[in-house]
Order: structure tokens, then sequence, then C-alpha cells
């Protein structure tokens, strides 16, 4: 039930993201999502890519700094209220979201990634509620 | 092993007495044998006869490493050539080299001080020595050589390079100490790998380690490595060689100086002025015994400071902080004298390894700022904002803390500071333009 979600430290982000995708997709690695937080100082870049080692390997002998987090793609009913039904039975149960960004419309539902302080009680609540959350396997082939 | 208990473990009040007497006569020595120190003392006004008093030795001019150069090659010496036994010189990266003299009795001084040395750092009779310091001008071979040998251990004498047949000799000669600088002991350790072995299943136990700055997380993977207790040995040629000062393996904690041969004193490399005990400053030090190469009161230009608690392996003489740095690299940032090293030493504390950093110093509104640059390196990343900043504060506030000084941390890409021949650029003062 986890996504692996590689982050790049970024100085300044105007051309860096570009340098980014471009090397990436010299590598011919394809990013599904891309998410970018940032100061006036510097930002980190998110992304779900479906090939992480190869993101990885490439960034890295480009000399970027990747870290790499565990995170939940989430299915969230496309109509008002939606994101809110899943925020507050978060928040209820005492689970914190440090972050979250969307991934993309799946159907009926928008798939949206999620950083949770505390992913594995996350995942088991959402489960147990019903919502659904994708595999890896699944993310791959949307 | 204490191997002089006598000198190593002297009540203070004695120690002191000796460092006077033979002071006294040092002085008098080079004042009648070396026109240079003759001509200084009388600039200063001074006899050897005005210093009455350890304290008294504050009178006297310092000498730097430019005097060393400007008497090249033997204008230093305090013995006609027929008395000295053994040259060195240090090598000469920037200007000529300095040239220093031994007489038979240097030597046997040297040797006696290496054997103290040798033993502090866990050496016995017993044990055998694989000694990969360069044997030649440079002082490090031959100063532990003959310390082993007068302490009577097995002595190999490798000298450095070569290092295949090296690592050869340590499997099958069974070596228990090491002598080496800590660089080229983690290069012996990687040949090793490759070779398919590990230095720690070998005979090591302990490991003396010098010739170079390095740091206390150095010491960790030194230890782990090659299974061994690690201690940091200080010296100079101008001074005499290795075996100035030494850690005790017991503690680990500072470099006991020998104190019966030579004094140490620490100064603000700036005003020239003597600090106090525990403060961080630049090493002076005066010979007290010996011949050939007397010196006074010179400016090592290391960074240390030194601790005169008592220590638990029993030596009574002072202990000096591994140096930190040297005193060219000095900044001077709204009156407070900060090292880069002292700055590596508050990154260290975030980040396992020593994450690449420069300091950029400007002046805005007559104010100095300092800038610390740190490159993100995997340890210290996050992919959370928040985190990140708060690493920022954390560093900032730990330079306040330590340094005494406001600094602006800026985390920055890696490989983003100018590097020159592999090293980072550490310090870019913008006020000098
Ligand atoms: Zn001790």
């Amino acid at each position: 039930m986890r996504v692996e979600q590689i982050s790049i430290f970024l100085e300044n982000t105007g051309g860096r993201i570009a340098e980014v995708t471009t090397i990436l997709s010299a590598a011919s690695v394809n990013i599904r999502a891309l998410s970018l937080a940032d100061t006036t100082d510097f930002g980190v870049l998110r992304l779900i890519v479906d090939d992480n080692e190869t993101a990885e390997k490439v960034l890295k002998e480009n000399g970027f700094s990747v870290g790499k987090t565990s995170v939940a793609a989430v299915a969230v009913e496309d109509k008002p209220g939606g994101l809110n039904r899943i925020l507050i039975l978060l928040a209820k149960a005492d689970i914190n979201v440090e972050y979250m960004y969307a991934l993309q419309q799946n159907g009926d539902h928008a798939v949206m990634i999620f950083r949770f302080d505390n992913i594995d009680d996350a995942v088991k609540l959402l489960d147990s509620e019903g919502i659904r959350v994708y595999k890896a396997s699944e993310v791959a082939s949307l | 092993m204490i191997y002089d208990i006598d000198f190593e473990t002297m009540p203070r009040e004695a120690l002191e007495a000796i460092q006077l007497r033979r002071l006294q006569s040092t002085l008098e020595n080079v004042y009648a044998k070396v026109p240079f120190y003759q001509k200084k003392f009388k600039e200063a006004g001074l006899v050897p006869g005005d210093i009455r008093s350890l304290k008294d030795l504050s009178l006297l001019p310092f000498t730097t490493k430019q005097d060393l150069r400007d008497n090249y090659p033997y204008g230093m010496f305090a013995v006609p050539m027929e008395s000295v036994v053994r040259i060195h010189a240090s090598s000469g990266t920037t200007g000529s080299p300095t040239v220093v003299g031994y007489t038979r009795r240097d030597i046997d001084t040297w040797s006696n001080l290496m054997a103290r040395a040798l033993s502090a750092g866990g050496a016995t009779r017993g044990d055998i020595i694989h000694n990969a310091y360069g044997y030649g001008l440079f002082t490090g071979g031959l100063g532990v050589h003959y310390g082993a040998e007068k302490l009577g251990a097995s002595v190999i004498p490798v000298s450095g390079g070569n290092t295949k047949r090296q690592i050869v000799i340590m499997k099958d000669f069974g070596p228990t100490i090491l002598t080496a600088t800590p660089s080229y002991t983690l290069h012996l350790a990687e040949v090793a790998k490759e070779m398919g072995f590990s230095l720690a299943d070998l005979n090591f136990k302990f490991g003396i380690f010098g010739a170079e700055p390095w740091s206390e997380n150095m010491r960790k993977e030194l230890e782990e490595t090659l299974g061994i207790d690690a201690v940091d040995i200080y010296g100079l040629s101008e001074v005499m060689g290795p075996g100035v000062a030494i850690e005790c393996h017991e503690a680990k904690n500072g470099l006991h100086i020998f104190e019966d041969h030579f004094i140490p004193e620490i100064i603000d490399p700036i005003t020239e002025e003597i600090l106090p005990y525990g403060e961080t400053g630049e090493l002076v030090f005066t010979s007290i015994t010996k011949e050939a190469f007397p010196i006074i009161r010179y400016r090592t230009r290391d960074i240390t400071s030194l601790h005169p608690e008592p220590c638990i392996c029993g030596r009574t003489h002072i202990r000096m902080k591994r140096v930190s740095g040297r005193t060219d690299d000095m900044l001077i940032i709204r009156g407070v004298n900060v090292f880069p090293s002292q700055i590596e030493s508050v990154l260290m504390k975030s980040s396992d390894t020593t994450p690449h950093y420069q300091l950029v110093v400007d002046r805005e509104n007559n104010l100095d700022t300092l800038t610390v640059k740190v490159e993100v390196s995997e340890t210290l990343f996050a992919d959370e904002i928040r985190m990140l900043q708060n690493t920022e504060k954390k560093i900032s506030k730990d330079i306040k803390e330590y340094l005494g000084v406001s600094a602006k941390v800026m985390l920055v890409e890696p490989k983003s500071i100018a590097r020159s021949e592999g090293k980072a650029v550490r310090v870019i003062d913008n006020r000098k333009r």
C-alpha cells in the first residue's frame, strides 16, 4: 500500500526544475506526478516516477541529493466534500498529513498522494472506512 | 604504561622548577651562540638574566616561520656542524623549506620522548610496530623508529607507499601497533578490502596517528575499521618532530605535552596576548633541552587550547586539544576570532559526515555579516520544508552558542560550492575589496 516517492533539494527553483525533467526524460523516466514546495531560499521537488531506480541513479550522477519517502496514493471522490471527509477521518484518529498533492484523475475520482506521519495507521484507517488506497503496482498502471 | 614515571607524573611545583632552570640555560645558550636571538633580545632590551620566572617568558620576542626561512639553512643552529649528527627539513610548499639539526644528545632526547609517546599510545616492549610514516627528510619515519627501538619494541621500517606490499607485510608479520597518517591508514584499509580481507581481522591493538589534522569522527572510523584504540600524536620539526605531545590511550581526550622539554603557550594570533587555560588560540612553543636547534617562543600557527586538569592516566603534564586548524584561516567577525574548523565542528553535530561548507563574510552598513553555506548531503536532506528550515535554525543557534557570532545559515545544493583541486573553497571574504 506504499508508493515510493523521490525528492530532491533545489537551491533556486527557477531553471532547475526544467533541468531535472530534462535529465529524467533523457533517461526515459516517465514523471507521473510532480509537486514543488519552496521558500524564498530553497525548495523541495517531490516526484512520482515509473522507474525509481533509474531516476535516483541519474539524478545522483548529476549531483542532486535524492531522498526517498513512502507515501500513499488515495482515491478521493471527485465531488464537494470528498477530500474533506478523508481529512476529518484522519484528524479524528490523530494522524497528521505532512503534505499532499494530486496524482491524476481516474474515472469518477481523483488520485492524491498523501504523506502521513504514520503511514501504517493511516492506510489501515482508510481501508476500514472503505476508501481505496492504491498499491504501487496499480499506480504504475494508472 | 608510563615510560618515564618520574618525569611524566612529577608534581607541578617540581616540574616548574625544572622548567625554569632549563629555560634559563637555554636562553643563555642561544644568546651566546645564535646571532638571530641575540639581536632580537637586544631589540627588546633584554638579556637572558632578565628572565627570573616562567612568567617572564612572555617578555621574550616570538620566532616565526619566516625567521627560520630568513636564516636558511643553518643560521639558527646553536652548535658547530661537527656536533650535528642529523639534519631534517620540512617541506617548502610555500617558500623555502626550513632546516633543523640534532646533536647526538638531541637524538637521544627525541628517542626517549618518542618512547614515552609510544607507551602512552599503548605500545610495550613486546609489541611489533608497523611504521608507515615516511622515512627521509620528514621527521615522522625516523622519529617513530628511534622511539620504538628505545622502547625495545620490534619496529618494521616500512615507510610510506607501496600499499599492496605493506598489506602483505601486515598480514604475514603480525604487527600489533600501527603508526601512520590517518588518511593513509584509511587508504590501506580500502586496498586491503579490495584484496579480500579486513584490517580488523589482523593483530592490531593500537594506532598512533598524526602528521595531519584529523577529527573525532575519523577516530571512530579508524577504530572500527582496524579494531583498535586510536590516539593522536603531535609534533613539528621546528620544535623537534613527532613526540612533542601525545594522547594517552586511557583517556583519549587531549594530548599531554612533554613539559619537562617544551613550554607551551596559547596566544591571540592578532594581539599576541597570552590567553588563559581553556581558551582557543595559536600554540607557541619554547624548547628547553635542545642543543643544536633550540627555539624560543615559536609560533606554530596551529590552533588549539591548553587544559591543566588532572588526567586519569596519572600523567601530570598539561594537555592540548586536538589541533583544529591553522591561524592562516582565521577570520575576525565583529571582533570575534572565528576559525573555519570551529564551524566544521558545529556542522559535524548535525551530520554524520562533514558536509561541504563555505563561509561568506560581507560588510553591510559597517557591520560584518557571516553567511554559512552548507551543502545538503543525503544525511541533511529531508523532504519537508519545515525540517530543512529547522536544520538551518539549529546550525545557526549552535554557531551562536559555541562561537559567539550570529550567522545566517543557507542550505545549498550538493557540489554547488566552488572546489579548488577537489577541496571546497572554505572562505570568501568580500570585505577586502
Ligand atoms: Zn592522560
